[in-house]
């Protein structure tokens, strides 16, 4: 019982992060790996500002949101844009894209290191809080009813009103939704951005109850990515349920056998998944 | 074989020899240095013999390079085991290993692939630590032999001629042939009757055969192997921009990347070392804004708009 609720909370910040880079890959097209450091950005942020002012990690989501935003904004705009017009095909976008987050993420845990080198330790309602005669964190649950309130509005977004229904256009052809007089570019753009902003958001979340550093965030870019692929691209119900199980296995797995072993539980379900179910939990198989 | 084939082969031949001799003029320090060189120049020639013409981003090397060290290590620490048979063992493992890795994943697209390989290494050692600190209970691996930087220079040396032969008669292949056409529409090479999986899968197997038995190799220049350094993500990322860096298109292509990407990280590590992954940041970003084709590549352009110029 302890592990299944620990577990759900976890995995709803994980699908809060899979969701970020959901609408980067699904819409933008961009297989975004500096995804981890944008978490650790949004963790570093809130670690500094309550060290220096003590101001709660939740209202620093207020102040980072909109940062991430426009920074993620303009990395599309001028960094990721020229290597869409520049790629022949998607394989080629693929591998430009990949190549660019790469030393972008590089790049900004460099910065980052020379910022904080030590880990990011900060203490944000670290209460016990009781839960159907059993005690948990309060700062875990905190951060759940916000990943569930951020995901929540996101998903009324896109589903309606006439901007998230363009959003949604794009995802399934870009070239259909140009057609009908979409401008895909600009979409794009803040596709990218508004999935930076939230996947930031998860970081600062996250931080108030795991510890991170500043090299970290590779293993976060995995953990997304591994929801991503369990709950088929572009798919959100999916990736909902795949981060739960994710969230789950986790945390049985580091409290029954050993906490070393998450990651290699991690990707055990990965394999499985690339074995059976390349397409996605619910995916179709490609005709 | 043609007399441009004969040719190449004698220039290479030269080339290597000359590499041999290095030990006769250098000292303890540039000796070290070009003990790295020759390291990384196998690893990434390897590496871009598989990915090069297929385009797929393998990040797998760590994994297999570690695979070769620790194996080595746990070997002769553990279970007495003689240095090379170690050696053999060890690179036995990786190419199993490779081959695994290779039939699960490539036939899926290019992503899955490359996030894959990026865990492999850090998925194998949280195994290894766990296996360590729970079982096996030896957490220092020694390999202790009588050989110096030079021997294994010249080991790494060998290892590059017998890279260099195997990309040589590769591109001379009907495997080669396929590769390409691989690289340029998977769905036409697979229309054509190319059985596009089976040849991935062998060059990856190579790759990655050619990284465990450099991971044996270099194993006594450490002495002391532990999990966390041998199977460090780095190295990967590493080998990747060195090659991406002198170009992919040509054989020879990597170790134009090598040599110079190799002394500025000697460089940074001497002077600034907390800014080795800016500059591993920033070299990928140079990479992909300004050189997509590598250093080589770009040459070629340039010479060829000369030659237009003065026609």
């Amino acid at each position: 019982m302890d592990i299944l609720i620990t577990g759900l909370l976890l995995g709803g910040t994980y699908a809060l992060i899979a969701f970020g880079l959901n609408l980067q890959y699904g819409v933008a097209r961009i297989m975004n790996l500096a995804n981890g450091e944008m978490i650790v950005l949004g963790a570093l942020a809130a670690f500094w500002i309550f060290i220096a002012d003590a101001i709660s990690p939740i209202l620093t989501m207020l102040i980072v949101a909109p940062l991430s935003f426009f920074g993620n904004w303009l990395i599309y705009r001028f960094l990721l844009r020229p290597l869409v017009r520049r790629a022949k095909n998607q394989g080629q976008l693929e591998v430009d894209s990949i190549l660019a987050t790469f030393g972008m993420a590089f790049a900004l845990v460099g910065v980052m290191v020379s910022i904080h080198g030590e880990y990011f330790t900060y203490s944000y309602l670290a209460e016990p809080f009781e839960i159907l005669g059993e005690t948990f964190a309060l700062n875990r649950i905190v951060a759940f009813c916000f990943a569930v309130l951020i995901g929540a509005a996101l998903w009324l977004w896109l589903y309606f009103t006439r901007a998230g229904m363009a959003v949604r256009a794009v995802s399934v052809s870009t070239e259909a939704s140009g057609l009908v007089g979409i401008n895909v570019p600009q979409l794009s753009a803040i596709a990218f951005a508004l999935g930076g902003a939230v996947t930031t958001m998860g970081g600062t979340l996250i931080s108030t109850f795991i510890t991170l550093d500043a090299s970290v965030g590779v293993v976060f870019t995995m953990k997304a990515l591994i929801i991503i692929i369990m709950g088929g691209v572009g798919d959100i119900r999916g990736a909902i349920v795949a981060a739960l199980i994710l969230g789950l296995v986790e945390t049985a797995v580091a409290r029954l056998i050993d906490p070393g072993l998450t990651l290699a539980a991690a990707y055990a379900i990965f394999v499985l998944i690339l074995l059976f179910r390349p397409q996605g939990l619910f995916g179709r198989k490609p005709s | 074989m043609t007399s441009a084939d004969v040719k190449q082969l004698v220039w290479g031949a030269i080339l290597l020899a000359l590499a041999a001799c290095v030990p006769l003029v250098a000292n303890g320090y540039w000796m070290s240095i070009a003990l790295t060189i020759a390291m990384f120049t196998v690893l990434s020639t390897s590496w871009a013999l598989f990915s090069g013409p297929t385009h797929y981003i393998s990040l797998a090397t760590a994994a297999f390079f570690g695979v070769g060290g620790f194996l080595v290590g746990t070997g002769m620490s553990d279970y007495n085991v003689d240095y090379w048979t170690m050696v053999v063992i060890a690179s036995l493992a990786g190419t199993v290993l490779a081959f695994l890795v290779g039939l699960a994943t490539l036939r899926l697209s290019g992503v899955y692939f490359v996030i894959f390989t990026l865990g492999l290494a850090e998925m194998i050692r949280t195994l290894v630590s766990w296996i360590q600190n729970n079982f096996t209970g030896s957490r220092g691996l020694y390999v202790l032999t009588d050989l110096g930087e030079v021997d294994i220079y010249l080991h790494l040396v060998l290892v590059a001629a017998f890279v260099y032969l195997a990309g040589w008669w590769i591109a001379r292949s009907r495997l080669g042939f396929a590769m390409r056409i691989i690289g340029n529409d998977e769905t036409v090479a697979r229309h054509v009757g190319i059985n596009t999986a089976f040849s991935k899968v062998i060059l990856f197997t190579f790759s990655g055969f050619v990284a465990s038995l450099v991971g044996a190799l270099i194993a006594p220049r450490y002495t002391y192997i532990e999990p966390n350094g041998v199977f460090s993500p780095e190295l990967s990322f590493i080998v990747v921009i060195m090659a991406l860096l002198g170009g992919t298109g040509r054989l020879w292509g990597p170790i134009v990347g090598v040599i110079p990407f190799a002394l500025l990280q000697e460089y940074i590590n001497a002077n600034y070392s907390n800014y080795s992954t800016l500059v591993l940041g920033i070299a990928f970003l140079v990479i992909v804004y300004f050189l997509p084709q590598g250093v080589l590549g770009r040459l070629e352009q340039l010479w060829a708009k000369r030659r237009q110029s003065t026609w």
